[in-house]
């Protein structure tokens, strides 16, 4: 579907591009031994490196090579073998060197692609411009002090990819479907742990209006924006600000802005205008990175099976449809649990694979999936593990239990923690498919109610169901629905 | 040739947080321009077809594994600081 934007006159395109910054996973920081761990005491996570201390120099970090690389894989680019620091300089509180060591002539990474999926199982691919490795500044916070800025370090220095796209989006929900793929992907690789409230990755968004065919319009960059939803809203509020802004005759500024999601607008951080001189130039206390094809392979048989191939395996090899298997891979943590769920309930069944994974993926996106949103819990959480989703699962397969009691089962193990199996012993829930007690109970239903057999037999087919409900509140829903539906039948027939 | 004005050692002083009082912008573009001509001879050599050099000794850059073996010194990096407030660097207040 194409997004346009109404103006008075004409009809607008977006143009979106964007920067997203992702927080490498590593022990250590970037250029020095300082942990990168999230929540510490105020500057207790700052070497004399990070603290921009007179003639400390920076030595790099192997694994966020290693991890940069690992990434660009992931996401089908060209790995430089050889890339080179430079020195981006700006004056901020939270910046002591004065310059922040990143990638500008050559970086790490170079160009790539991205399959994003969008709404009714279309996809798109955007490109990637580039990945290149810098370092973070640190935390400012202006408003515990009436007169003072509080400074702390301990973000400084750790490692960032910034992952540039080309401008290939043109609507908000590709800009947030494309944010969404870099995380899930990074995720599973394990590269950047994707929590965008903790900051660990966040986006600055380039936008820019144009009339169709038209060359692209002078874009702003709206910076830090830190949720997919705020990505979304930013981008919509912006490029309706710049089409009234042409269409009452006036002209885009080419400025960086900030969005306010509280109220609902962007607005110029002039501040940061004389910032963009940033005066690049190659950093002299960093020789080149380079490494060789071995390092290259070494970071590609490390990755594991990508959230692609992952789905395209769920709907080839397990029969899932498109939408579903798209939801189980979205999150590696939810494609783990489907996938030991799906093993463990094989072997419990003693069936293939393929035989019960639709029915294991029904009962994880709706019953699990549900009660762990309505406790407000993550697939982590889940007070039910894929082990013993999978003896549930088996106990119905089995028909030890229906599909109905099922429910009450689970509902007693996500509240427990309990397993299946014991819950079904203590409150007797094992289903009655013994054809002598159901036929007595069929016969005692037909007796009791001699005016509705009267009309069934008189042509009221449907009376069916209600002599087979008849029978399951008899049996406090534990007959085999199965033997219920073949004894009666033939006794009703007569 | 370079050719620094006044008005670009000015914005440069600014950019780099320095204080340089009006009278001495002159002289210091004059002192600026001296030192990029001085550079500039360089361009006589040339220089098709070479790689750039990252450096002037056969030295290759130094990986460090990826272990925590420092900061925990709070105290060490707050000691120079003008003032420091609960752990923080406090600083002239910062307006967005």
């Amino acid at each position: 579907m194409t997004y346009i934007i109404q103006g008075a006159h004409d009809d607008f395109e977006v143009v979106i591009g964007l920067e997203i910054h992702a927080q490498v996973t590593s022990n250590a920081k970037l250029f020095s031994g300082a942990a990168t761990e999230f929540g510490a005491e105020p500057n207790a996570q700052v070497s004399l490196v990070d603290a921009a201390m007179p003639g400390m120099l920076p030595t790099i970090n192997e694994e966020c090579i290693r991890q940069a690389v690992r990434s660009g894989i992931a996401l089908g680019a060209q790995i430089n073998k050889f890339s080179k620091f430079d020195r981006k300089n700006y004056f901020y509180a939270d910046l002591p060197q004065g310059y922040q060591i990143s990638q500008f002539s050559h970086p790490i990474v170079g160009e790539g692609v991205v399959t994003v999926d969008l709404e009714g199982g279309k996809t798109k691919e955007i490109g990637v411009e580039r990945i290149h490795l810098e370092q973070d500044a640190g935390k400012s916070m202006h408003d515990q002090h009436p007169q003072f800025t509080y400074v702390d370090l301990n973000r400084s220095g750790v490692a960032l990819m910034e992952i540039v796209s080309k401008p290939d989006m043109r609507s908000p929900e590709e800009a947030a479907a494309y944010v969404t793929k870099i995380r899930t992907i990074l995720r599973y690789i394990g590269s950047c742990d994707g929590n965008m409230e903790q900051g660990s990755m966040r986006a600055d968004v380039n936008v820019s209006v144009r009339k169709h065919g038209e060359p692209f319009g002078t874009r702003c960059e709206l910076k830090n924006i830190n949720s997919v939803r705020f990505v979304r809203q930013a981008i919509e509020v912006e490029a309706r600000r710049q089409v009234d802004i042409i269409e009452s005759g006036g002209v885009v500024d080419q400025e960086t802005r900030l969005f306010d999601p509280n109220k609902g607008e962007t607005r110029s951080m002039r501040s940061k205008e004389e910032a963009h001189d940033y005066r690049y130039f190659p950093c002299p206390d960093l020789l080149p990175v380079e490494f060789d094809d071995d390092f290259i392979e070494a970071a590609r048989e490390s990755l594991p099976e990508l959230p692609d191939a992952k789905k395209n395996r769920f709907m080839e090899e397990l029969g899932l449809n498109d939408y579903t298997a798209g939801v189980l891979v979205a999150e590696k943590e939810s494609a783990d649990f489907f996938e030991v769920l799906v093993d463990a309930l094989a072997k419990k069944a003693g069936k293939d694979a393929g035989k019960v994974a639709v029915k294991a993926s029904n009962w994880l996106t709706g019953d699990l999936f549900g009660a762990l949103n309505k406790a407000s819990k993550t697939i982590t959480e889940s007070p039910v593990s894929a082990a013993q989703g999978a003896d549930l699962l088996a106990l119905i397969e089995d028909g030890t239990i229906s599909g109905r009691i099922a429910k009450d089962v689970f509902e007693v193990m996500f509240e427990t923690g309990k397993d299946a199996e014991a819950i079904v012993e203590e409150k007797g829930l094992k289903q009655v498919s013994d054809t002598g007690e159901i036929e007595k109970i069929i016969d005692e239903v037909i007796a009791a109610n001699p005016g509705q057999v009267e009309q069934y037999r008189g042509g009221k087919d449907k009376l069916i169901g209600f002599f087979v409900g008849q029978v399951m509140k008899a049996t406090g829903g534990k007959a085999n629905p199965g033997v219920v539906n073949k004894l009666l039948k033939p006794k009703l027939d007569g | 040739m370079s050719n620094i004005d006044k008005a670009t050692v000015a914005k440069i002083a600014r950019l780099s947080r320095i204080k340089i009082e009006e009278d001495k912008l002159e002289p210091l573009a004059g002192e600026l321009n001296n030192i990029l001509g001085w550079v500039e001879q360089l361009e006589e050599v040339n220089t098709d077809n070479i790689e750039p050099m990252a450096s002037v000794v056969d030295a290759k850059l130094r990986w460090r594994t990826d272990d925590v073996n420092d900061g925990d010194k709070q105290e060490s990096v707050l000691k120079n600081a003008p003032r420091a407030e609960f752990g923080f660097f406090a600083v002239p207040k910062v307006i967005e």
